[in-house]
């Protein structure tokens, strides 16, 4: 455990003790298949898959929790929003500063006769809202928005753009990997009409759990990205069209959203704010430290309310991935170099195709962690 | 007499999400209720269903009613 873990934008590490013990008690007294077969276990196993929509439906001010379909992670809600939501001919607007989650899906839709709009940001990230009112076309169809950069941490405007939306009429989906349980989110306010999250950062949920919100009524325009058995209507071989079932064909991940039912547990007992309180000093020390050594360049917006926990940087004379090996190496520092998958992202901040070495802050990690990867920078940006 | 079939009524679901929360809500109400597979003679679907003393219907359907999509209520045979 004698590491300086700054890699909680990718999955966060460790896990509360609480998601551990429920995994575990789920294998061990429950197990059974949920929604399939009717005998005790299958259908406690039904009762703690609630319990997890429950909490995430609580958690971002969904009024019904069947409005919340489970899928493997982000990039699957993604996909099923982008290639169910888009048709030939359609427009959708997006940001300079997207993950390949949703650039990919979207220039492949490209690719069948979907036009793309990318609003450029500056180097920053920052996106200026108006500018994507300014691209809306009679066919704009949907507004895809990541929330908080993965590789720089800039917040993105989501409430402004979600005003634009609505007033147009026009869904908004928005890319939550890096903020669901580190910024609060509330889908009303905030104007969201699909909410894609994964489980495994900030939710303190294991790997292979994340969901899709889908507001009432757009599911109608969404066919499932798969089909297969739901424990529903087993009599018909057509896909069910009720939520949640028509979009989680197969046997679900029960024991991880088992896990992510008692992560999310964990962030309400230590609070949304308390975390990203902490979050913001450890970010904040790291930031005013890194800034004053020589030969380390820093990216993103300096003011820690303009972003999370995630910085880049680069060390002059040095590759991200010679740096992070040698932190790896010799310092125990664990961090993640290079393009982050997002190559749109860096291209807007200007560091296309050497890409930066990215430190995230996650809530495991102390003020003494940072203090001794700052030494550790000092000593590498002197060439040592 | 009361664990007769004839005296039961039943509500059927879409899938067992809505299973699942309609006990969650019958639960609040203190109603009596268990969660039995679906008859074969009801239906060839793998679900489970609300089986509650028919003497109850009113108040189930009051409790159930904007709270959860239900299929169906109807006698258990």
């Amino acid at each position: 455990m004698n590491f300086l873990y700054f890699d909680n934008a990718a999955t966060t590490w460790p896990k509360p003790q609480e998601m551990l013990d429920a995994m575990i008690r789920y294998q061990e007294t429950v197990g059974g298949s949920p929604g399939r077969s009717a005998h005790r276990l299958s259908i406690e196993a039904a009762r703690i898959v609630y319990d997890t929509r429950e909490a995430v439906a609580e958690l971002f001010g969904i009024d019904d929790p069947l409005r919340i379909v489970f899928t493997k992670n982000a990039t699957e809600g993604l996909n099923t929003a982008i290639q169910g939501l888009l048709r030939p001919g359609d427009h959708c607007i997006t940001s300079g500063m997207e993950h390949n989650s949703v650039m990919r899906p979207l220039r492949a839709m490209e690719a069948k006769g979907v036009d793309v709009s990318v609003i450029p940001c500056r180097d920053d990230g920052t996106l200026e809202p108006s500018d994507v009112e300014a691209a809306i076309r009679p066919r704009t169809k949907l507004i895809v928005l990541i929330h908080a950069s993965n590789i720089i941490g800039t917040l993105m405007p989501v409430r402004k753009v979600g005003a634009i939306a609505k007033r147009h009429g026009i869904p908004l989906l928005v890319d939550a990997a890096q903020t669901a349980g580190a910024i609060p989110i509330d889908v009303g306010a905030m104007n969201i009409d699909l909410l894609a999250f994964t489980g495994h950062k900030s939710l303190f949920g294991p790997q292979g759990t994340g969901g899709l919100y889908i507001r009432e009524g757009l599911d109608e325009q969404i066919p499932p990205l798969m089909m297969g058995g739901t424990g529903s209507r087993s009599e018909f071989e057509e896909q069910p069209n009720f939520m949640p079932d028509k979009y989680e064909s197969g046997t679900p991940n029960a024991i991880g959203l088992a896990g992510l039912g008692a992560g999310i547990g964990f962030l309400r007992t230590v609070g949304i704010d308390a975390i990203r309180e902490k979050e913001t000093a450890l970010t904040k020390a790291f930031l005013e430290g890194a800034g004053t050594l020589k030969g380390i360049h820093l990216y993103g917006p300096p003011d820690m309310r303009k972003r999370t926990s995630v910085v880049s940087f680069n060390i002059e004379g040095m590759s991200p991935s010679e740096a992070a090996m040698h932190l790896d190496e010799n310092y125990r520092i664990l961090c993640r170099p290079g393009l982050h998958c997002a190559p749109l992202a860096h291209r807007t901040v200007g560091t296309f195709p050497q890409g930066t070495l990215r430190f995230s802050f996650g809530y495991y990690n102390t003020l003494g962690q940072i203090q001794k990867a700052l030494k550790a920078l000092e000593k590498i940006s002197r060439g040592h | 007499m009361m664990d007769q079939p004839e005296n039961y009524d039943v509500v059927l679901f879409n899938c067992v999400s809505h299973a699942i929360k309609a006990e969650k809500v019958l639960k609040a109400t203190g109603l009596t209720f268990k969660i039995i597979p679906v008859p074969r003679h009801i239906s060839s679907d793998c679900g489970v269903c609300l089986r509650f003393p028919r003497e109850q219907k009113g108040a189930v359907e009051a409790a159930l009613q904007g709270q959860v999509e239900v299929r169906e209520i109807r006698p258990l045979c």
